[in-house]
């Protein structure tokens, strides 16, 4: 592994830390009394420090050391939780996340923490007084409580050793906590630690002098173990004693079997944490994409087989070409699974931003997510959150109106905020609702009006949803306090731009007084889309089928002119119509004209567009392939793909053609 | 003195050359696809094995009469720091260690590809002018 490998990892692992200390402070704050979410706080923490001092990252290391001292008091109960506590806390958090993201943009933390130190000192002091005294790993004594004995009692009958262990760390050692980790590892590989005085925690920690006691279950002889820990440098075994008997412990039938379905039961719950822990899995998404190429490949070669077979009608071939298309099934099925990544990963940085929104404007909110399980394409999970936020610093400041405006209304003080996600067929559908104001049509209207978004004569002729539809074009803010929450010209026309990009869509549905409701809707998938196949001159071009509406044929005759403007008739409605020969500039055009044409009716901001084209092939299951770097952004092109007889066709965004 | 790894190439009634390092491979003409709404010397896109690469008509770039199709054209795949472009030449002559000290900067004046073109270089008798590829690829490429 590279340097640059670690780094990656330690990114992508302090990443999940921040979360959990971020998740689980935001539970602590609902209940301070969550002795369990303490613990899981300083686990993160202790662990953060351990990853960013291995890495040389000091700064981090230093801050989450400190944080760690109040969280120990914290959790000894020496001081209680409070907000100014939580508000310190989530502060430290923050600090660490601005410098992991340093770390990840700049490879350096780049920051100044010695104010956050500060604060963190000063609360020491004020809050815990003095009762910072630690001792120093003196009490070598081993003390068993009564689980350790019923372990030790269970492993007695089943015919294993237990032994004590005291091991003496050279006083010239440098690093005395790696060393016992050594120690620790190697006596894991040889049975079962039970316990360690001073506990294993203060030994991480270099909480002691030089020696301390292990106390190991395992079916190797003294000798054995002797040899194993003595081979690690600067470590020496002072005594091993087996534990023996203890006293006063005649075991009982009863007592036992009782005991050793605990014993069991301990070992599962050690499996229980380890199943929780490989539920993560990491892929490197460059891996992801190469074998997504193989698929991509696999796909193609099976529409040349089928190829051949039309022309030499060998059923053999056909044989084979049905085996590709079950694999290639199969395989894309697999590797589509493999990419996709609960949106969790996403929502779960919601609770702290709604928390930290809603205490910034004074407002209630109650999040509700839903859904979390929900799986989306990686691609997409990268992309999908910039619009999400926008949506819910909408809702929040837009939407949910203030404490005082909610009581005069008969609203309950506390807003509602849903995010929901669900998979419906080929589709995910996010959902951002919120019981707040709606949206205010005749706001809208004359908003649209004063920035000469749509003129009065449009405005007459279009219908509720069109005009609620308003605000996502480009310009249109209709908040008339300017806050940092929302609203500074950038508008909801982003959030729909980006989710275009993703071919997918936004809508959104309000009724006044009551809230209002945001559905975006995403294709599960980017790599692989149906499409129609269409032929402009000598040209194949792909539609992608999430755009189109419908497909026509027209007589040359039937195309009318509007002001310059190219339209047809269809069912009573005018649609306008774009040659795409002359959008594309597809040369030597005067070649392929024709009475008859076709019509491909596409849907562009709601608006309806008829495409003439000389051919409709047919429907298409297609793989995108980017055009690479040099050509990146050409309007009008999504991408390329590779079509059955091994030419590039292209694939247009519909979004940006015209 | 070092020497430098040349692949030479002819096009139109220049002998041109770039450096071996930045060669992926060099393939016959396949099928090129168009791509609208790029800049003229843009030939198009292909697939190479898989991959859609895209395809950057030299002649029009150096600026030269029409490329002419015969059975020794070549389209030379180059792989330049991320991105990977097919150009196009008449004939592929040879690869050539060429000696530093043979590479002269000459200053050009009036010539149109004099922009692109990072040195001469002197091999037995023949001048073969060494293709800035980063100047050639450019970067305003799309319209």
């Amino acid at each position: 592994m590279s340097v640059n490998e670690y780094l990656n990892l330690f990114l992508e692992e302090a990443r999940e830390h921040l979360q959990i200390l971020n998740d689980e402070l935001l539970k602590l704050e609902q209940n301070p009394a969550d002795k369990g979410a303490v613990d899981e706080i300083f686990r993160a923490a202790h662990t953060l420090k351990g990853m960013s001092a291995t890495m040389g990252y000091e700064k981090i290391a230093e801050l989450t050391h400190k944080m760690e001292n109040i969280l120990d008091e914290l959790r000894e109960s020496k001081i209680v939780f409070s907000e100014n506590l939580s508000e310190l806390l989530f502060k430290c958090v923050d600090a660490l996340e601005t410098m992991v993201e340093n770390v990840a943009t700049e490879n350096s933390e780049k920051f100044n923490i010695s104010g956050i130190l500060n604060d963190l000192k000063n609360f020491n002091q004020k809050d815990i007084g003095i009762t910072q005294n630690h001792e120093m790993g003196v009490n070598n004594k081993l003390e068993l409580n009564d689980y350790d004995h019923n372990l030790i009692k269970v492993a007695q009958e089943r015919n294993f050793n237990i032994y004590e262990i005291k091991v003496e760390i050279a006083p010239e050692c440098v690093m005395k906590s790696v060393r016992a980790f050594m120690v620790f590892n190697s006596l894991e590989k040889l049975g079962e630690v039970v316990k360690s005085v001073p506990p294993v925690q203060d030994i991480e920690d270099e909480k002691f002098e030089k020696d301390f006691i292990v106390v190991l279950i395992t079916d190797k002889t003294q000798n054995e173990i002797a040899k194993v820990l003595n081979q690690i440098s600067e470590v020496e075994v002072k005594e091993i004693g087996s534990l023996g008997l203890i006293n006063g412990s005649t075991p009982q039938e009863t007592n036992s079997v009782q005991e050793i379905s605990s014993f069991s039961k301990t070992e599962d719950a050690k499996k229980g944490i380890n199943n929780k822990i490989s539920q993560t899995v990491r892929v490197d998404i460059s891996k992801l994409d190469k074998l997504m190429n193989l698929v991509g490949e696999l796909v193609i070669n099976k529409t040349r087989l089928e190829q051949i077979f039309r022309t030499n009608d060998l059923s053999a071939l056909n044989e084979t070409a049905e085996q590709i298309d079950r694999i290639s099934a199969d395989l894309q099925t697999v590797v589509m699974d493999v990419r996709m990544v609960p949106i969790e990963q996403v929502f779960n940085r919601f609770p702290r931003m709604v928390r930290d929104l809603a205490k910034e404007l004074g407002k209630e909110i109650n999040l509700i997510m839903e859904g979390k399980e929900t799986e989306l394409d990686r691609t997409v999970i990268d992309e999908i959150a910039d619009p999400l936020v926008h949506l819910i610093r909408n809702s929040i400041d837009h939407g949910i109106e203030s404490l005082e405006e909610r009581r005069k209304k008969g609203k309950p003080a506390q807003g509602t905020l849903r995010l929901s996600a669900k998979q419906e067929g080929n589709s995910i559908i996010i959902l951002v609702e919120d019981d707040g104001q709606g949206i205010n049509l005749e706001k809208v209207k004359s908003k649209a009006l004063e920035k000469g978004i749509i003129t009065t004569n449009q405005l007459e002729q279009m219908d509720e949803n069109s005009i609620v539809d308003l605000i996502f074009s480009p310009g249109f803010s209709t908040a008339s306090q300017i806050t940092d929450i929302s609203g500074r010209g950038v508008g909801l026309d982003v959030v729909r731009s980006k989710i275009q990009s993703l071919k997918g869509n936004v809508a959104v549905e309000s009724k006044e007084g009551q809230g209002s409701k945001f559905t975006i809707k995403l294709p599960l998938t980017l790599a692989i889309i149906q499409a129609l196949m269409v032929k402009v001159g000598p040209e194949i071009y792909a539609i992608p089928l999430a755009n189109i509406n419908e497909t026509t044929s027209i007589n040359l005759n039937d195309i009318k002119k509007v002001q310059d403007q190219e339209v047809m008739v269809l069912r009573n409605h005018v649609l306008p119509l774009v040659r795409l020969a002359k959008v594309l500039e597809v040369p030597n055009m005067d070649n392929y004209e024709s009475e008859e044409l076709f019509v491909v009716v596409v849907r562009k901001n709601n608006k309806f567009i008829g495409l003439i084209v000389n051919e409709l092939i047919g429907q298409q299951e297609i793989v995108i392939s980017s055009l690479g770097k040099f050509l990146n952004g050409v309007p009008g092109i999504a991408g390329a793909a590779i079509l059955g007889d091994g030419t590039v066709s292209l694939i247009l965004d519909i979004g940006t053609l015209f | 003195m070092g020497e430098r790894q040349i692949i030479a190439f002819r096009l139109g009634q220049e002998e041109y050359a770039i450096n071996i390092h930045d060669v992926k491979e060099i393939i016959r003409p396949t099928a090129v696809t168009r791509v609208p709404r790029t800049q003229e010397y843009i030939k198009g896109v292909l697939n190479l094995r898989g991959v859609v690469v895209p395809v950057l008509n030299l002649h029009k770039r150096l600026g030269k009469s029409e490329e002419n199709i015969s059975s020794q054209s070549r389209f030379i795949i180059l792989n330049k720091g991320d991105i990977i472009i097919g150009i196009t030449v008449d004939n592929v002559t040879e690869v050539i260690r060429l000696r530093e000290e043979d590479i002269e900067v000459p200053e050009f004046t009036d010539e149109v590809d004099g922009e692109f073109i990072e040195g001469v270089g002197k091999y037995q008798d023949r001048l073969l002018l060494l293709l800035d590829i980063e100047k050639t690829l450019g970067m305003e490429k799309v319209k």
